[in-house]
């Protein structure tokens, strides 16, 4: 039985890490919450760039970065105007257990002030929170999402499905994976299908599928075709690449599809392989899937990618060993020795599997020591999704 | 040595992880990285190209990451380039899926 070094929080679940995050819950007070997080180790600022609408799409993003167990302490810096308040955050964020604080720049008159009771704050939370010590936990308490972008040729030949091995041996210790990017699954829904666990789940995988594939059709986008790029590069069918791309995910069977609109926002609910309905965005995706509480990420990118998390680690998968000689200072773990046949496909899902739990267990991913914090709320046009019938 | 790498021990086809010539001799690797293998492909593959394993008659499906990924339109013998000339998908012709009684 593996086990990983995590933090227990009060609600029982496992951080990786141990953030305090700093929320401006509009982005008219980005600039000074940023400044704050600055101030304190650990600390690290986030905000949503939608407008000051109560749109309870963004609260349930940013409520769900602030439950995710990376997030030792909250602090909420908001400017005083703004319809999405810090009191309506504070209200989801306080039944975890975990420390919450709400401030804002208009009651406490201007921005040193804020700067000032901020500060002092985060700095008596970072002070607790340094106290906690790593203990060994099962990997039924990890959750990994699992990610692609700037894909080639190698990411469904041997990133993708390294990454997959990988999944499968976490989901057989007990542990939790989700996958997204939903136009990605369009031609495999009869396979998801049918590896879901019951009629429902197969339901929800066409009824996302059928969704995304509508919204790209009102775009002038037609999901089904092949670019002359696939075929060159030798896809034959949608089934292939859209394979390639799951393949991802594993081969386990299918809990549940995680919906994330403005009424829902799921989370994995017991063991096992989840779909999060998303965007294939690659920074909002990783966003939407720590909000529902992966604590570690796995991103395969065939021609490289740089891209972190604001409160998770991030490993970069490549399988174009071309890609990890050039980029080896983004990339953690080179697939392409599957190309040559000098490791095998198992074998390299063993070894990123190894690298969740090291990585799980507090060593940095390449994008965390370079300092990248990347983190966008995505959020869906309400407008559009009623054109579409879709809500 | 030219390599292909067979994903799924399901599969009848390899995908080729470099570029190969008619007549090379490729070495078809295992999920496991063992050489199952060594095929005669009968056309040029690219990189990232697929080669049959076996002989495939017209009909039959064609199996990559152990599932199908289309339906042979015609015989294919072994070593032959597998790709959009012999190849259809499966699921563009198909309408109205039925999955676990699901019609949607």
């Amino acid at each position: 039985m593996t086990e990983f070094l995590g933090y227990e929080r009060p609600d029982g679940s496992v951080g990786v890490r141990n953030h305090l995050l700093v929320i401006a819950p509009i982005d008219c007070s980005y600039e000074p919450a940023k400044k704050i997080a600055d101030q304190v180790p650990g600390a690290v600022a986030i905000t949503q760039t939608h407008g000051c609408g109560a749109d309870t799409m963004l609260a349930h993003n940013l409520v769900g970065t602030a439950l995710n167990p990376n997030v030792a302490g909250v602090l909420i810096v908001g400017l005083g105007c703004e319809t999405l308040t810090g009191e309506m955050l504070v209200e989801q964020i306080e039944p975890s257990g975990k420390p919450v604080h709400n401030i804002t720049i208009q009651e406490l008159g201007g921005t040193i002030k804020t700067h000032e009771r901020g500060v002092r704050l985060l700095q008596g939370m970072a002070q607790d929170a340094a106290k906690l010590r790593r203990e060994p936990f099962p990997l039924a308490k990890l959750t990994l999402a699992v990610e692609c972008g700037g894909s080639d040729a190698t990411s469904g030949l041997a990133a993708n499905p390294a990454v997959g091995v990988a999944a499968d041996l976490l989901i057989d210790e007990g542990g939790s994976v989700m996958f997204g990017e939903t136009q990605e699954m369009s031609g495999t829904q009869h396979l998801l299908a049918r590896r879901a666990v019951n009629d429902q789940v197969a339901k929800d995988v066409y009824t996302i599928i059928e969704a995304q594939e509508n919204r790209l059709r009102s775009m002038g986008v037609d999901s089904r075709w092949m670019s002359k790029g696939n075929i060159d590069g030798g896809l034959t069918t949608i089934e292939e690449k859209s394979l390639g791309a799951v393949r991802k995910g594993g081969t386990k069977p299918l809990q549940g599809v995680l919906f994330n609109d403005w009424d829902r926002f799921d989370r994995p609910s017991k063991p096992g392989l989840y779909i999060m309905d998303g965007t294939g965005w690659d920074v909002p995706s990783v966003t939407h899937m720590v909000a529902a509480g992966a604590q570690v990420v796995c991103f395969t990118s065939g021609r490289g990618s740089t891209t972190g998390h604001a409160v998770a680690p991030v490993i970069k998968v490549t399988g174009n060993p071309q890609t990890y000689a050039r980029m080896t200072d983004n990339m953690d773990i080179n697939a392409g020795t599957i190309l040559d046949g000098s490791e095998s496909l198992n074998s390299v899902g063993r070894r990123i599997f190894q690298t969740i739990v090291d990585t799980a267990s507090g060593r940095l991913t390449k994008a965390e020591a370079l300092g990248y914090r990347d983190y966008i709320v995505f959020k869906r046009s309400r407008e559009a999704e009623h054109l579409l019938g879709h809500c | 040595m030219k390599k292909a790498i067979q994903i799924d021990e399901r599969d009848n086809v390899a995908t080729a992880t470099s570029d190969v010539r008619k007549g090379d001799t490729v070495e078809v690797l295992s999920p496991d990285g063992k050489v199952i293998l060594k095929a005669k492909p009968v056309d040029d593959i690219a990189f990232g190209h697929k080669l049959s394993l076996r002989e495939i008659r017209g009909g039959e499906e064609i199996i990559k990451y152990g599932e199908v990924i289309g339906v042979a339109s015609r015989d294919i013998p072994a070593g032959e380039w597998v790709h959009t000339h012999n190849v259809d998908s499966a699921r563009l012709k198909t309408s109205g899926e039925e999955v676990r009684g699901v019609t949607v």
